[in-house]
């Protein structure tokens, strides 16, 4: 069972973008996402966290894109070690809307970057981290 | 099945939310362990759903994602009895898979 289902995926794992993860900043993480020139601020991108989070181990966090033509959601965490936490491709029918529980570092700006019809956007907001999750 | 993942597919008002629990450490490869022996990194890099066999979530994913990873989508148009599937696949070449139908809240 268990192999059968892998071989799919393990063709899959090619696709994996190491030069993103592995990023140690925002800018050579967004890069590696192909995120071109500068991504414009959007109210109509819904993040929601805590302001202040207890243990960084887990921090859950929702994202909701209201842009039409979403395609992919990003997720950064600034001062993480490695800030690309995650990225979601979303199609037939899917809504462009997660709710995901991450890691933080520290105190940080906390990002989505938003891909829709071609183009990039983003919002930001901080969480205060009491006691660090990233070890 | 699969004791490692846990999956409900509820539909609400034309809307299917998805809600997706994973088993998986989830290591860094920064964290020392007990013996202070660096463990190495050891998590979840990429993670598909499906509606009856179609595509409908991809995602790629960091260290940066929690120990026992939770997951939720939601999905337009489904129908109740429509198969929901969501695959992982890890650093190690580890992999989980489970199915469930979707049923109307």
């Amino acid at each position: 069972m268990a192999t059968t289902l892998a071989t799919p995926l393990r063709a899959l794992a090619a696709v994996w973008n190491k030069p993103a993860f592995d990023s140690r900043d925002v800018e050579g993480a967004l890069q590696g996402l192909g995120v071109g020139g500068s991504t414009g601020p959007s109210r109509d991108i819904v993040l929601t966290a805590p302001d202040m989070a207890e243990n960084g181990a887990i921090v859950q966090i929702e994202v909701e894109s209201r842009i039409p033509d979403t395609e992919a959601i990003s997720i950064l965490v600034e001062k993480n070690p490695t800030p690309l936490i995650a990225n979601f491709v979303f199609s037939n029918g899917a809504l462009p809307l997660l709710i995901t529980r991450i890691k933080m570092a520290e105190t940080s700006e906390l990002k989505a970057i938003v891909k829709a019809g071609g183009k990039y956007y983003s919002v930001s907001r901080k969480v205060e981290v009491a006691l660090g999750g990233c070890g | 099945m699969n004791d490692t993942m846990k999956i409900r597919a509820q539909l609400k008002n034309d809307l299917t939310e998805i809600k997706v629990l994973m088993s998986h450490p989830m290591e860094t490869g920064r964290r020392k362990n007990d013996f202070g022996d660096v463990e190495p990194a050891h998590f979840i890099q990429l993670v598909t759903a499906t509606l009856n066999g179609k595509t409908v979530l991809e995602a790629q994913w960091g260290t940066g994602i929690s120990k026992n990873p939770y997951l939720t989508f939601r999905l337009k148009g489904a129908k109740a009895g429509d198969k929901v599937a969501v695959k992982w696949l890890d650093n190690k070449g580890e992999s989980g898979a489970i199915e469930t139908a979707v049923t109307a809240a």
